[in-house]
């Protein structure tokens, strides 16, 4: 060709720019995607908002008389006040699992496939999937809240406030560990069954529903250290201005960066390598 | 513009451990043309496929998309090609419209074009009526249809259509065909992979039959279809079990092996026209065979693939076991006893 053309087309073969603009966009249009799955699925909606008020509710009233018994618990007045800012975190950790069994079920039926010959942003579906568990892991905590308040749960508001905001940023590191298991295992089921055993264990031996003091020494160690227990005395030291809110925020944030520095990079390494 | 070729792949290979998908393939499309690649389960024409979608890195060999190349360019690749996978890669809980729209606005096109595009294709594709339904409510051939809608949001230069048929029933596949047959009138060059002989022959302007990741034989239909030679006679025979007989009576009368090409059916090739016709019904009525249907014909693709292989292609997935290019024999000599 010695003229320049028009090519009618549109596509002339030419490296296209992936702006930050277009990789932000094209992430909001999988979120958008990811939203309006949760909006198809009302019955699921339903069960899975009224998962967690029904663990506040059975938490409160089932554990909640004996366990005022104890003395680290007594100091905050009532356990609702314990426990919120803590079951917080365990909402989040667990929806973070809902990353691992979308992104496998997209990988299984061929989406993934679509989406990677689209000339999107290679980060875009991973960024756009842990974007839609933060929204849906923020909608959940303030309904957690709301039951609270109505049951008697007594935070401050700006601390609250400050606590939802590390929990839900604690939850969006977590899904990127759950982006590079749902894209390292055959079907949902795995990635499902997967999630939960990591969950579990972290989630349990933590400082979520009792202080750690009074567990076997061996997991005690491991409850003092583990990422969910820092968030969960961040978020209760802030919510309810009861001990000292410096050294676990530090951890929390310490613990966000860290699993985001080494997960967002595997996770789009992986992406980027499948086949 | 001058003749471009589309598509040009050179030695490609790939592996999956100790599987050989793909042991160096050669393919070329010329713009607007279609090219049929033909070959059973896991012939590696999906690998091929992936390779020239920039899903797979190729373990060696080039693969140039209009003067791209696929490994080095990949971005620039994927502005100009469409891909509509094997297994309908449509999202089950969004609408149909909702799902063009996505893939629309992930192409970067403005808002309006996403809409009126969107609503282009779900006309052309004849699926105004379910657009507002939840892609779930769907069946098989409604979802091909989208799924090759999203394929053509961008209007890609070059389309690849993976199986666009597999599993679907006759009516929907033939659905499915006249709108692929509308694009390639259209003028959108493609890469057609399937297994149904059939499809590749009302298609492809070009077809390269692959097996354990070669191409083993290349050409128009007509080409392939020549390179058999002569005429075939084939026997259906009225009970299945009696087919391996049928394939012992016709290897009898002398001219080649016989074949079962499908439950009811021994083909074999006949050197000597009316003559072998003559010789496998003496045959037939001697071993007292039930016999439905007794026919000279040209060759057809499956007879190609047959030869080059040594195997059937898997049989159709139709309800009587009767294969769909059977009806178009009627063109073909034809003899009957």
């Amino acid at each position: 060709m010695t003229t320049a053309t028009i090519d009618p087309t549109g596509t002339a073969p030419s490296t296209p720019r992936i702006t930050l603009g277009t990789a932000l966009s094209d992430a909001a249009t999988i979120t958008g995607r990811y939203l309006t799955h949760i909006i198809r699925q009302p019955r699921l909606l339903v069960f899975s908002t009224i998962q967690p008020v029904m663990f506040v509710l059975l938490f409160v009233y089932v554990f909640g008389g004996a366990l005022l018994q104890s003395p680290a618990i007594q100091e905050y007045g009532s356990y609702k006040d314990f426990l919120l800012p803590g079951i917080f975190v365990q909402t989040v950790a667990f929806g973070a699992t809902q990353t691992a069994i979308a992104l496998a079920e997209d990988l299984n039926k061929g989406v993934i496939d679509r989406f990677r010959s689209l000339p999107i942003a290679r980060s875009a579906v991973l960024v756009g999937r842990t974007a839609a568990d933060l929204v849906r892991g923020f909608a959940v905590v303030m309904i957690m809240t709301v039951v609270g308040l109505i049951i008697g749960f007594r935070p401050q508001f700006f601390g609250l406030l400050a606590a939802i905001a590390v929990v839900v940023a604690f939850g969006f590191a977590m899904s990127w560990i759950y982006a590079v298991v749902g894209l390292s295992v055959p079907t949902s089921e795995t990635a499902q069954a997967a999630s939960f055993v990591v969950t579990f264990p972290l989630v349990f031996a933590s400082a979520v529903f009792i202080p750690p003091t009074t567990m076997p020494d061996w997991l005690r160690v491991f409850a003092e250290n583990n990422p969910i227990t820092h968030v969960a005395e961040a978020s209760r030291a802030l919510a309810t201005g009861i001990g000292g809110v410096a050294e676990p925020l530090l951890w929390s944030l310490a613990w966000i960066v860290g699993l985001l520095a080494v997960f967002v990079p595997l996770a789009v390494n992986r992406y980027r390598k499948m086949s | 513009m001058a003749d471009t070729a589309a598509v040009q792949v050179e030695g490609l290979t790939k592996s999956f451990g100790e599987t050989t998908a793909l042991a160096g393939i050669d393919l070329q499309i010329r713009e607007g043309t279609v090219l049929g690649l033909l070959g059973p389960n896991g012939a590696g024409k999906t690998t091929a496929v992936r390779v020239l979608a920039t899903l797979l890195r190729p373990d060696a060999g080039r693969a140039l998309v209009f003067g791209t190349d696929v490994v080095r360019q990949p971005a620039a690749v994927r502005t100009m090609i469409g891909l509509a996978g094997q297994f309908a890669a449509v999202d089950e809980l969004l609408t149909g419209r909702q799902n063009l729209r996505m893939v629309g606005r992930l192409y970067h096109l403005s808002p309006a074009e996403v809409r009126t595009r969107s609503d282009e294709l779900l006309e052309r594709f004849d699926l105004v009526d379910a657009a507002h339904r939840p892609v779930r409510t769907y069946s098989g051939g409604m979802r091909r249809r989208l799924d090759l809608a999203a394929s053509l949001l961008n209007r890609p230069r070059l389309l690849y259509l993976d199986e666009p048929t597999t599993g679907l029933d006759p009516r929907s596949r033939a659905d499915v065909w006249q709108m692929i047959k509308a694009l390639v009138n259209g003028g959108t060059t493609l890469l057609l992979t399937t297994q149904y002989l059939e499809e590749a022959d009302r298609l492809a302007d070009q077809i390269s039959v692959i097996d354990h990741g070669r191409v083993i034989a290349e050409g128009t239909a007509d080409e392939l279809k020549s390179s058999t030679g002569g005429q075939v006679v084939e026997v259906r025979v009225t009970r299945a079990a009696d087919v391996g007989r049928a394939v012992d009576v016709l290897s009898s009368i002398g001219d080649a092996d016989a074949t079962r090409t499908a439950d009811h059916v021994a083909t074999v090739v006949a050197e000597r026209g009316v003559a072998s016709v003559a010789d496998a019904a003496e045959a037939l009525r001697q071993a007292q065979l039930d016999v439905t249907d007794l026919a000279l014909r040209r060759p057809t693709l499956d007879d190609v693939f047959l030869d080059l292989t040594g195997r059937a292609v898997e049989p159709e997935p139709s309800s009587n076991g009767d294969r769909p290019h059977g009806r178009a024999r009627r063109g073909g000599a034809e003899a009957r006893v």
